[in-house]
């Protein structure tokens, strides 16, 4: 963060085709900005995308207004919606060190072995259902990962954006997938190899 | 009470255009404009706002319905990108000339052969001579509140006004902005009132055949010739960039917005070093102009150039007296030459006394990354070295970040 004159938060987020992670991120943007955050920039890589290929966005966080709108490559936090994407692309290219890296991921946290960051992992796409969501909905549910692990906005606030934005697409179940998300999240800190939640 | 919000910049766009009141809105969907013309579609078959839209098998017909809609005494609206503008651009030459004040935002996207989806500004430059006044605008603010004044422009100086901003970069981008409320807007922006408007009660020949010379009408009044009509949309048009001032001053006392309606200068008032560029890009130069002051000591600033027709020639001149140099980073050339704009700053420098060394980066063709790192080596380079290239080589635009 040093580097950043700004004090800005980097968030990568990767997801596939028609999954959601563009809705997620927009959620998240929504939710900074009525917490007060001045610069919030969601900025979605357009690509020749094809429903189920991996595609990425950005969304940048700061107090101050944002003007560099360029493609994030120095991430604080990457997200993931997919844990098989880990094999297609190198999610943590540019991660600095410490950075946080969450995972929907049906594996236990010791399965996902990254020393240098810290790992957050949920199996959002199981917790979903349990809302009572359709089975792989889980745009809704990985923000709760966000939430728990990123401390940057509380879970209040991203529960209400996330009912406001799936007005009439069952808003009250994407919010509960976040909160179950939430309580589920466990965290592996850098090098420490234990959970801690 | 005007209300803060976060949405993308089409959606901005939109907004906007109802604020405006428009009446009439005929598009034909383009990447990256769609969401723009399907947010106006969706909020009038809501209801929420009282306009026709009429869906067009294609470009050419959308401006040909505005300048039907416009010459009808109708507000008229539409938007388009790359090979979308080029398609209508008989009819972009046509609304100029009739001088219909519509306004069209053109989401800026590189043009094919070969097809691209991505930003540059080859579109809006390759209409640079249609008779349009062309403004770009920076962020979603700027979206905003350059469409609600352009209506105010077109239609007080009878040229059409084309809004300008990035694709994707701007288009689908999330970011805050400030919506002013319906009311004040409704006072900023007065009906549409057309002294020309068809009316079978008052018939007039309009856009006939015009000849050479000019000509007594028949009511033995002296009517101007082609030749004069075009000097009149040239004079006119370099007149309105005060009409721009002073409706910018009037924004700014009504919504607190405004203050830089042609330069937009950042870092230049001490600057031995400016950069010159249009749209986002200008924005992104914040961030190196901040690291090269702290990191490099170079007193360095960039000046954003809000409105590119009409050129504001002896404005941009005087603004660049004090620079040693000066860089245009631009998304388009004319391609055998140089850069569009570089061309046009160094004609306007030319008569003045202090001529700055120039240099022209092209950048970002076909929405090629323009990651800031670059933006920062380059202008470093540019400054430090600079003088050192023969009058050839400095002429010479520098492409950034080819892959050959």
């Amino acid at each position: 963060m040093q580097e950043n004159p700004q004090q800005m938060t980097q968030i990568r987020w990767y997801g596939r085709g028609g999954q959601g992670a563009i809705t997620a991120a927009k959620v998240v943007a929504e939710a900074t900005f009525k917490s007060g955050y001045g610069g919030v920039v969601m900025a979605p890589t357009f690509g020749t995308e094809r429903r189920g290929a991996p595609v990425s966005t950005s969304l940048k966080i700061s107090r101050e207004k944002i003007y560099d709108l360029s493609p994030i490559r120095f991430p604080d936090i990457v997200v993931v919606l997919d844990y098989l994407i880990l094999n297609e692309v190198d999610v943590t290219v540019g991660l600095k060190p410490g950075g946080l890296l969450i995972i929907n991921s049906p594996r236990p946290l010791s399965d996902h072995q990254f020393p240098d960051f810290r790992v957050a992992v949920a199996n959002v796409t199981k917790l979903g259902i349990e809302a009572g969501l359709r089975k792989g909905i889980v745009n809704s549910g990985i923000i709760g990962a966000l939430g728990k692990a990123g401390g940057l906005v509380d879970i209040e606030m991203l529960s209400e954006c996330i009912a406001a934005e799936f007005v009439g697409r069952k808003p009250q179940e994407n919010a509960k997938a976040a909160q179950l998300v939430y309580a589920a999240t466990q965290i592996c800190e850098p090098s420490t190899g234990a959970a801690n939640a | 009470m005007s209300k803060k919000l976060i949405d993308s910049g089409n959606n901005a766009a939109a907004m906007a255009v109802q604020l405006a009141e428009a009446e009439v809105i005929a598009a034909y969907p383009i990447t990256p404009q769609t969401p723009l013309t399907e947010k106006l579609s969706e909020v009038i078959a809501a209801g929420k706002m009282d306009a026709e839209y009429v869906a067009v098998e294609s470009e050419h017909s959308a401006l040909a319905v505005c300048i039907g809609a416009a010459s009808a005494g109708s507000r008229a609206f539409t938007a388009t990108s790359s090979n979308g503008l080029l398609y209508m651009s008989e009819q972009l030459h046509w609304a100029a000339g009739s001088r219909l004040p519509l306004v069209m935002c053109v989401v800026n996207r590189g043009i094919g052969a070969p097809w691209s989806v991505w930003n540059d500004h080859q579109d809006a430059m390759s209409q640079r001579d249609a008779g349009w006044i062309q403004i770009f605008a920076k962020d979603h603010q700027e979206i905003v509140d350059m469409t609600l004044k352009a209506f105010r422009l077109a239609e007080l100086v009878h040229i059409p006004v084309m809004v300008n901003y990035d694709g994707y970069y701007l288009s689908h981008t999330y970011m805050p902005f400030e919506l002013p409320e319906a009311k004040a807007v409704q006072e900023f922006l007065p009906p549409y009132d057309y002294a020309h408007t068809l009316d079978p009660e008052k018939p007039e020949s309009l856009n006939t055949v015009t000849l050479p010379y000019a000509r007594l009408d028949i009511n033995g009044v002296k009517r101007p010739g082609y030749m004069d009509i075009r000097h009149n949309l040239h004079q006119e048009m370099r007149l309105a960039m005060e009409v721009w001032e002073e409706i910018d001053a009037d924004y700014a006392q009504r919504f607190g917005r405004g203050g830089a309606p042609i330069l937009d200068p950042y870092c230049c008032d001490d600057a031995d070093f400016v950069v010159v560029a249009m749209g986002s890009i200008a924005n992104q130069f914040h961030v190196v102009v901040d690291r090269l002051r702290e990191e490099e000591g170079l007193k360095v600033g960039v000046l954003a150039l809000q409105i590119y027709r009409p050129f504001p020639t002896a404005k941009i001149a005087e603004a660049l007296q004090n620079a040693k140099g000066v860089m245009v980073y631009e998304k388009g050339l004319s391609y055998g030459n140089q850069g569009a704009l570089y061309a046009d700053l160094k004609s306007a420098l030319y008569p003045y006394p202090n001529r700055p060394q120039l240099h022209n980066f092209i950048v970002g063709l076909g929405g090629r990354d323009i990651p800031t790192e670059d933006l920062f080596q380059t202008l470093k380079t540019a400054c430090l070295n600079g003088d050192r290239n023969s009058p050839e080589q400095a002429d010479t635009p520098q492409w950034i970040g080819l892959q050959l």
